[in-house]
């Protein structure tokens, strides 16, 4: 339950503050923010949309990480590619 | 897409795939269930199994929260469309799901006015601009958006609207989870657990599943590479003997959930007794309905519902999918008298649904298409 | 008085005169062929697509279509036949006439289209440039070049006259920049409540100059599929224009003529074309599919390789729908012998409208009748057809 997509705050609703413009690759909607009140949020943060409302704040740090223990995986694997395309036993 | 793409890495995928399949020990068989419909779906679209080594099966759950609406409960909601003043409005998952008596989509075709919403605030929208109609939304799916609809009912009620109720049918992920584990004829290594839900519930309430269970559950989001870490992750804990809950999806869940969002659902909604769940049958305080003080926003108290209870067709198996106990093609009518065009049960309507995921490898086998595509 | 005299006489006459329809909203009494109607005719259509040909407001236009190489025209009488003639029904409902018309010569292709899209004005154009560039394109699909258009109209009652002027303006316009006349067409009116505000069918007629076969059966292993521009613009910005969904985004339909970047991709490779399609409801998918199963060959697209646009790809990720399945109302696909596809694409790319076409896929063998994906990850899934509307989700 499910479909969640990653949108950045771009700007707030006059007289709403419950209210903000997100962004998603260039698309635009007003979403509800009221669940993230307990965040402070600000313009450029980055938040889960689901069905007009942002469900969570998308934490940078817990992201790279992700990326980084993918790359630290990888790097045998990649080194094993090399060493193949460099070897040539003709 | 920032935040995807990365996700979606294929170098990326194919390094994990082989350290999966690195991680597999010899001989040995895994069965990982994933609860949620979202992750069937990501695994259907991205051909994520031919990543996966043949030790590693994976079985879809009952996360579908459109699959498990009994079909008495569509006729309700159908019933309450045919209004003459009502508009109803749905989500686009709901309106081929067919009641005893047909789809929303067959009663609009019939002139009822059903509209497709993309949120329930759009809904909200509908109600102000028409208040001479009374306008109902068809509330569904687990905890992930019980809160939007509780908010969206906060707002109604502090504007004064009078014409405006919420059809609820969120159910719960615990309970579905719990009936799974309790059901004898599964044998599950662990749990690939839903992403989104747990952005409101938290990963605290599966530690129940590692601690008197001994399985393993990963909080997965829906990215590729989530979903293929999520099962690197499961066989790093067998490996080392442990079972636990882990958080691989710690960008967007928050260990204990989302505060807020819990005490919206506090607020407006209330445990139900019990709630039928099609395929599952009646479980106890698995679903939500609408507190009394909101009664007014209750289209189960404003309009007078049959409430009948519509058993399934003999044929349908969609409760043995839902468990993972048939894999779609096991099923009697699945391809046959079951398919895309003329379902039968939910899981071939709902594209997240695990037979309408299934449908398109009916023809030819999955080997034969991964032959075909690398030729 | 010669003939064409005659014409331009009426014209004139007609438009000294100035007929002037006084009423703001269609009324039944528009459709019933007395005076109302009339009125509206001149006033409204007669206006807009001006040209000789429609002017005399015959049942029927007569046309003269020159074919190649003989030097001899055939003529063309819509409406009534005596002579028998074979039609091989081909591409969306484009069919060439193969028989043998009197005088020999070239081929005619021939096809029409209903265009009852709402809403009828939305970002990009009116189903007045769709209703042009729709059948334009069904025409080009056949290797022709398009010359007539024919507009039959079913009006609602109360339907906003100042509307139908928009429509008929952006028709005419679309009309000029696809090089065809409008030269015949009918109007009707039903009751309030039926036609959603207005219908359109139109019919088209154009030459098939070059010996070329098209046929969504003419795909053989070894082709290449190329796209000629990011999918799915049509189908967002009609979504988006519809407003249930409080979504703004920078998007506008991608309606339009395609016959000229038909003809440079033809020049380019006169043979090695195999087939044309518009994609349009149903998407790049629907297409691939009746390919497949047409050529009974397998289609295997590269899903990195399709070009969709940032914004379309965002509308598609907040509601759940699948680009390869939303309409284009200004891209084809073309199937392509492998060998000559760097060239066809280097064709395509030097046209305005092809600036972004690109290989999305190859033809194989097996398995023959299926569309694969090959998925940005590296997995394989299959792209099905598609069951009944792309509905967007939550789940």
């Amino acid at each position: 339950m499910c479909l969640g997509i990653p949108g950045e705050l771009v700007g707030v609703v006059d007289d709403h503050p419950d209210l903000a413009m997100v962004d998603v690759s260039g698309v635009r909607r007003r979403i509800n923010v009221g669940l993230l009140a307990d965040e402070d949020l600000s313009v450029g943060d980055w938040v889960l949309v689901h069905v007009g409302f942002a469900l969570s704040k998308i934490s940078d740090s817990e992201a790279q990480a992700v990326l980084d223990y993918l790359e630290g995986l990888g790097q045998p694997y990649a080194d094993e590619l090399d060493a193949l395309r460099e070897s040539d036993i003709t | 897409m920032r935040f995807v793409d990365e996700y979606r890495d294929a170098g990326r995928a194919q390094a994990l795939a082989a350290d999966i399949a690195a991680r597999c020990e010899p001989g040995r068989q895994y069965t990982f269930m994933e609860v949620c419909g979202g992750h069937t779906h990501t695994i259907y679209k991205h051909g994520l199994e031919d990543h996966l080594p043949e030790a590693v099966t994976l079985v879809h759950g009952p996360g579908c929260p459109v699959c498990v609406i009994p079909m008495g409960r569509v006729d309700d909601a159908i019933h309450i469309a045919r209004q003459p003043d009502v508009i109803m409005t749905s989500f686009g998952d709901m309106m081929r799901v067919p009641g005893g008596t047909g789809s929303f989509l067959d009663a609009k075709a019939a002139g009822a006015d059903i509209r497709m919403v993309y949120s329930p605030l759009d809904a909200l929208k509908i109600a102000r601009a028409n208040p001479d109609r009374r306008v109902v939304f068809m509330a569904i799916g687990f905890e992930t958006t019980a809160p939007s609809t509780a908010v969206t009912v906060l707002r109604a009620a502090a504007e004064g609207l009078e014409n405006f109720s919420v059809f609820c049918n969120h159910v719960m992920i615990i309970p579905a989870i719990k009936a799974i584990l309790d059901s004898p004829d599964l044998r599950l290594d662990g749990f690939i657990g839903p992403g989104h839900v747990s952005a409101v519930i938290g990963c605290e309430p599966y530690e129940f599943i590692a601690r008197d269970y001994g399985k393993p559950l990963v909080v997965a989001g829906f990215e590729p590479l989530d979903i293929l870490q999520s099962v690197h992750m499961l066989l790093g804990q067998l490996a080392d003997g442990r079972s636990e809950v882990e958080n691989q999806y710690a960008r967007v869940v928050p260990w204990h959930g989302n505060r807020v969002a819990l005490a919206a659902i506090g607020e407006v909604m209330r445990l139900r007794p019990h709630f039928e769940w099609r395929g599952l049958g009646f479980i106890s305080h698995s679903a939500l309905g609408m507190a009394e003080e909101y009664a007014a926003f209750d289209a189960e108290r404003v309009f007078d519902l049959p409430g009948l209870r519509v058993a399934d067709p003999k044929s349908c198996q969609c409760g043995e999918v839902l468990k993972g106990v048939l894999k779609p093609w096991e099923c009697k009518v699945f391809g046959t008298a079951c398919t895309p065009e003329t379902p039968i049960g939910t899981c071939m309507v709902s594209s997240e649904g695990a037979c309408a995921a299934y449908y398109n490898f009916g023809r030819f086998s999955r080997e034969r298409v991964r032959e075909a595509s690398r030729a | 008085m010669n003939r064409e005299q005659q014409v331009l006489d009426r014209i004139e006459r007609a438009r000294r005169r100035k007929p002037v329809v006084r009423e703001e909203r269609i009324t039944l009494a528009h459709g019933a062929g007395g005076k109302a109607t009339h009125t509206l005719i001149e006033a409204v259509f007669l206006e807009a697509f001006r040209n000789p040909l429609l002017a005399p407001l015959e049942d029927g236009a007569t046309l003269h279509l020159a074919s190649r190489g003989d030097g001899e025209a055939h003529r063309l009488v819509s409406g009534e036949d005596g002579e028998a003639h074979r039609l091989a029904a081909v591409g969306d409902g484009g069919a060439r006439w193969l028989g043998q018309p009197a005088h020999g010569g070239g081929r005619v292709a021939f096809t029409t289209d209903s265009f009852v899209v709402s809403p009828l004005f939305f970002p990009g154009g009116d189903i007045g440039d769709l209703a042009v560039n729709g059948t334009v394109n069904d025409l080009a699909m056949c290797g022709a070049r398009p010359r007539y258009l024919s507009a039959a109209f079913i009006l609602e009652e109360g339907f906003p006259v100042a509307d139908l002027r928009r429509i008929a303006a952006s028709m005419a316009a679309a009309a000029m920049a696809a090089g065809v006349a409008i030269v015949t067409g009918d109007t009707k009116v039903v009751q309030r409540g039926k036609a959603d505000g207005c219908y359109i069918t139109t019919t088209g007629v154009g030459v098939v100059e070059r010996p070329v076969t098209l046929s969504a059966s003419g795909a053989r292993p070894g082709d290449a599929v190329i796209v000629s521009g990011p999918i799915g613009e049509h189908g967002a910005a009609i979504m988006l224009a519809r407003g249930d969904f409080d979504i703004e985004a920078p998007i506008a339909s991608d309606t339009a003529p395609l016959h000229d970047l038909v003809s440079a991709l033809l020049d380019a490779a006169p043979q090695q074309v195999r087939t044309l399609r518009d994609a349009t409801r149903g998407g790049v998918a629907t297409i691939l599919n009746e390919v497949a199963v047409a050529s009974e060959v397998a289609v295997v697209v590269e899903e990195a390789a399709v070009p969709v646009g940032p914004e379309v790809t965002g509308v598609c990720e907040l509601l759940g729908l699948d680009p390869l399945y939303v309409a284009c109302e200004g891209r084809f696909v073309a199937v392509v012998d492998g060998a000559c596809a760097d060239r066809a694409v280097a064709a395509m790319r030097a046209h305005p409208l092809g600036a972004d076409a690109t290989v999305i896929g190859t033809v194989r063998d097996d398995p023959p009748g299926l569309v694969l994906l090959r998925t940005a990850i590296g997995g394989t899934r299959i792209v099905d057809v598609l069951v009944g509307d792309p509905l967007p989700r939550i789940c």
